[in-house]
């Protein structure tokens, strides 16, 4: 690929960014500034914004009243370049572009399934038009139904009972970042012709592997040619970089746009663009053409761009996720592999729009987080983090070993190198479910019957420890198995049904696969084995001899106090379940990772798994992530913290999520009100001072 | 050696500086009318637990707690005396920050052996006043305050360093006059360092009816937090008087 210094990089530092390929982090680290300041140079909302966002809220109350959506497309399906331009007040917008041709109206996104569209309209009072559901009934496939033309019988059971649970297989995976940074630097065209250059220099022995990437190559390359013409709908040429801060975030939106307008993924993160983007505003600065201000207002536009992200969804899966969650997230701050910290002004802006536009669930704000970061924007967001209780925080000293400097998070815990990895989305497997199969030989204790094998249940009235442990190993293998070809089937299909071509446009040819699996139900689980173990657990059978009941006698350690006995079942259980999972084949060879993170879908669970030896109810939710069970861990936050980080990364590479609440007066005092240091020799001079007049 | 012990706090953030890892011993001489730790009166009671264990607890996550330390609570920690001291001791040979939380009731000015030893090794005092009259302070909390005075000037003749704590509880400590006294009183112990003033709540509520027990506070309501900042500028009144008249 030729590579000639383009006239918009003028001022740039170049690198290898600018003479050999694509690399954005190389862009970065040359041309970044990193601030150690604190946050009094920002600025607040100006009268534009305040109008702006006055205008959403009411659109907001409007979309409330009209009982959860306020518009849906029913006819035209959502692509790139499906609908004119869409805005709040032209006039206004420093940043602009909508899913469709206006705020708060739903696109139409049937090649994940037909069904799901249909019902996702229904539930609101729409209906699909007739031609549209004819189209994708008797002319083309969804990805939906790809899946169970291939799913067995036995993977539509374990489904149904929910032991494999949030599968993407009626909706959009999601979890794909494409790296949107690349639209601002290089514009279009540059992207147009690595891709070319690509395919130009890709095998030509026709393997059906080699097949699959060539088309997917072709239609990457179509994606982008559409993302230029979304460019020209809203009046941009976007087929040259960016040639200051204003279309860097307009081609870097644009990008992120045309995703969201193709995919209606469970997932739809952003990536790490806030220090790329400062660099583009610091030069403005520099140069004078904008203020302090002007940047605030633009970062406020796009953030405000962010939240108006919206998808049309059944009340089934808004149940699941508790909400309409978008994750919309965008990694802040971390470190550099070389130790210098990646937090910039912009870093900063960006949380400060909490401040501006008020605080939000979207964009997921996440900021990495090292010892290492300067001590201002640590307090910065503390105190963002008590005012908007809307920031994220992820390790980024674990994290940056695995994946370097230049990853991000997509949904809530799951990091991938921009633009180099992505993952499957896997869902999740439910281990309490799966425990309580060990104890009834793969009974079903809520629909009562057959799911797993038909493995000897175990006998008595009290559960044995080493009896129930290698029962539980059996069936983990066995749920194991079942888990990864039911998602080799899932992601086969939506390669070819519902294959992300724009996002993954935005990423390198040969990109590294996770193939992201999870778990659900830890705590419960570990807090069973422990009960097991070191208290006496009774079993309660119903009239067929299935076990739907414990008797707990005696007390147990329980996980989240920092207790070995019982942390160490949880930290086994998590490599005992890895290592099975790591035996089977995965599509496309994608490296098997696991997560721990059902944030909002454990109450879903809850009500889907039966009494539990450790005392919970059927009904009682399961703890989200990898969280100790509600009110058992009574040592205070930093045992509780303690027990969860024993956890092996290594073995749940694609996150370990904790939520914690605390009330703001328990994170110290309000030194201000009633508590402060006295300096008494101070005082002393002050008070003869005040005897001398 | 072994003490009794309530419960531990892995996570302090208000019992001294830092983040803590905060020992509630186990039992309590005091009856104050607004406790909230009834359950740790009863001395012999709880878990049984020795120092080595309770460091060996603290160093698996000191990490947490590098600028913070050990806070010793309760109940009264000086009733295990021994114990505390023995804690401590170890404690401050490992490098770690001592903080002792107490009402100094325990101390008796005529036996200053034991209280000497337990001086040398800690760090920080953080001595909760409950009411400068005697008269008051025995209606409050069923004791005299003269052993608790006399603490805090032991305290500060023999250097370790001192936070005044104090809560206002309506219709007992808001008495302007009697704030005042107290800060001529605490104004003149010369290790003072910081002055904490609290208002009264009735979180400990719920804790007396788990325990079968009448809430001797019932009617009395919690305290805006604007009247603790107010009552805290009285009592420094008092304490620019005792160092002017210096």
């Amino acid at each position: 690929m030729s590579m000639n210094f383009e006239p918009e990089w003028d001022g740039f530092e170049p690198g290898r960014w600018s003479t050999t390929s694509v690399n954005v982090r190389d862009f970065i680290q040359k041309n970044y500034t990193p601030y150690d300041g604190d946050e009094s140079f920002l600025e607040g909302p100006t009268e534009a914004t305040a109008q702006l966002w006055e205008q959403v809220m009411d659109l907001t109350r409007q979309e409330r009243e009209a009982g959860g959506v306020l518009d849906m497309d029913t006819k035209i399906i959502s692509t790139i370049t499906s609908h004119g331009p869409g805005y709040l007040n032209k006039d206004l917008e420093k940043i602009v572009g909508f899913q469709t041709d206006k705020p708060f109206k739903r696109s139409l996104q049937p090649f994940g399934g037909i069904r799901m569209a249909q019902t996702s309209c229904a539930a609101y009072g729409y209906e699909v038009d007739k031609e549209v559901v004819d189209i994708f009934t008797k002319y083309r496939k969804t990805h939906n139904q790809g899946v169970f033309d291939a799913y067995t019988p036995e993977m539509r059971l374990a489904r149904k009972s929910a032991i494999l649970t949030g599968l993407p297989d009626a909706y959009g995976r999601g979890r794909i970042i494409g790296d949107y940074r690349r639209v601002a630097l290089y514009g279009v065209d540059r992207l147009i012709e690595d891709k070319k250059h690509q395919q130009d220099t890709h095998f030509v022995r026709m393997t059906s592997k080699n097949i699959r990437l060539r088309e997917e190559l072709s239609e990457q390359i179509r994606a982008l040619g559409e993302l230029k013409e979304l460019g020209t709908i809203y009046g941009f040429d976007i087929s040259r970089p960016a040639k200051n801060a204003q279309e860097a975030i307009q081609w870097l939106y644009l990008g992120y746009l045309a995703a969201v307008k193709e995919q209606n993924g469970a997932a739809m993160s952003l990536g790490r663009t806030s220090t790329f983007l400062d660099i583009y505003i610091q030069r403005d600065l520099e140069r004078g053409v904008i203020t302090e201000r002007e940047a605030q207002e633009m970062i406020d536009h796009f953030i405000m761009k962010l939240r108006l992200v919206k998808f049309a969804r059944t009340p089934e899966y808004n149940a699941l996720f508790s909400g309409d969650p978008t994750w919309v997230t965008e990694s802040i701050g971390g470190v550099s592999v070389d130790g210098q910290h990646l937090v910039t002004k912009n870093s900063f802006r960006y949380l400060n729009t909490l401040n501006n536009l008020g605080t939000a669930p979207e964009p997921n704000m996440t900021v990495l987080w090292s010892t290492k970061l300067p001590s201002n924007f640590k307090k910065f967001c503390a105190k963002m983090s008590i005012k908007s209780s809307s920031i994220q925080y992820e390790n980024d000293d674990l994290m940056r070993v695995t994946h370097g400097d230049d990853y991000a998070i997509a949904c809530c815990v799951s990091s991938m190198r921009i633009g180099k990895e992505m993952q499957f989305f896997g869902a999740r497997a439910n281990l309490a479910k799966c425990l309580l199969y060990a104890i009834n030989g793969g009974v079903d204790e809520v629909m009562k019957v057959q799911v797993g094998p038909k493995y000897r249940p175990v006998e008595g009235d009290y559960l044995d420890y080493e009896d129930v442990m290698d029962k539980y190993d059996q069936m983990m293998e066995w749920l194991a198995g079942l888990y990864v070809n039911t998602l080799n089937v899932i992601h086969y299909m939506h390669d070819k049904y519902s294959y992300e071509r724009l996002q993954m446009a935005l990423h390198d040819r040969d990109v590294k696969r996770y193939f992201a699996t999870g778990i659900a139900g830890l705590s419960v689980v570990a807090d069973s084995l422990s009960a097991i173990k070191y208290a006496k657990v009774k079993c309660i059978r119903d009239e067929n001899g299935i076990v739907v009941d414990y008797e707990v006698e005696g007390d147990f350690p329980k996980y989240g106090n920092d207790d070995d006995r019982v942390d160490s079942i949880a930290v086994d259980i998590v490599r005992i379940f890895m290592d099975k999972i790591r035996k089977h084949h995965t599509y496309r060879d994608g490296v098997p990772t696991m997560s721990i993170l059902t944030i909002t879908s454990n109450v879903v669970y809850g009500k889907k798994t039966g009494n539990t030896p450790d005392g919970r109810k059927q009904g009682v939710p399961l703890a989200p992530g990898a969280n100790p069970m509600h009110g058992r861990d009574t040592n205070g936050a930093v045992a509780s913290l303690a027990s969860v980080a024993k956890l092996p990364f290594r073995h749940a590479q694609d996150g370990i999520s904790n939520t914690f609440s605390i009330i703001p007066d328990a994170l110290g005092k309000n030194t201000v009100m009633f508590s402060g240091e006295l300096d008494l020799d101070a005082l002393k001079a002050e008070a003869d001072s005040e005897a001398a007049e | 050696m072994e003490g009794y012990i309530h419960s531990i706090e892995s996570f302090g953030t208000v019992d001294g500086p830092g983040i803590r890892f905060v020992i509630f011993f186990q039992g309590c001489p005091m009856r104050c009318l607004y406790c909230h730790n009834p359950d740790s009166w009863k001395p012999q009671q709880g878990q049984k637990m020795s120092t080595e264990e309770l460091l060996a607890k603290y160093e698996r996550n000191k990490e947490f707690t590098k600028n913070g330390g050990i806070t010793a609570t309760g109940g009264e920690p000086m009733m295990q005396m021994a114990f505390l001291t023995e804690l401590f001791a170890k404690a401050k040979e490992r490098g770690i920050h001592t903080c002792l939380d107490t009402s100094g009731i325990c101390f008796t000015p005529e036996h200053t052996q034991e209280a000497k030893q337990l001086a040398a090794v800690t760090d920080l005092v953080m001595l909760d006043i409950k009411h400068i009259d005697d008269d008051k302070h025995r209606a409050l909390t069923g004791h005299s305050n003269r052993n608790i005075l006399a603490f805090a000037e032991f305290l500060a003749s023999h250097d370790v360093p001192l936070w005044i704590r104090h809560v206002i509880v309506p219709d007992w400590t808001d008495d302007a006059e009697e704030q005042q006294r107290l800060g001529y009183f605490i104004g003149g112990l010369k290790t003072l360092k910081a002055l904490d003033v609290l208002p009264y709540h009735d979180m400990g509520k719920v804790k007396y009816e788990a325990l079968g027990m009448e809430y001797p506070l019932a009617d009395t309501p919690p305290l805006p937090k604007e009247e603790a900042a107010r009552a805290r500028e009285e009592i420094m009144k008092g304490i620019r008087k005792r160092l002017k008249s210096k």
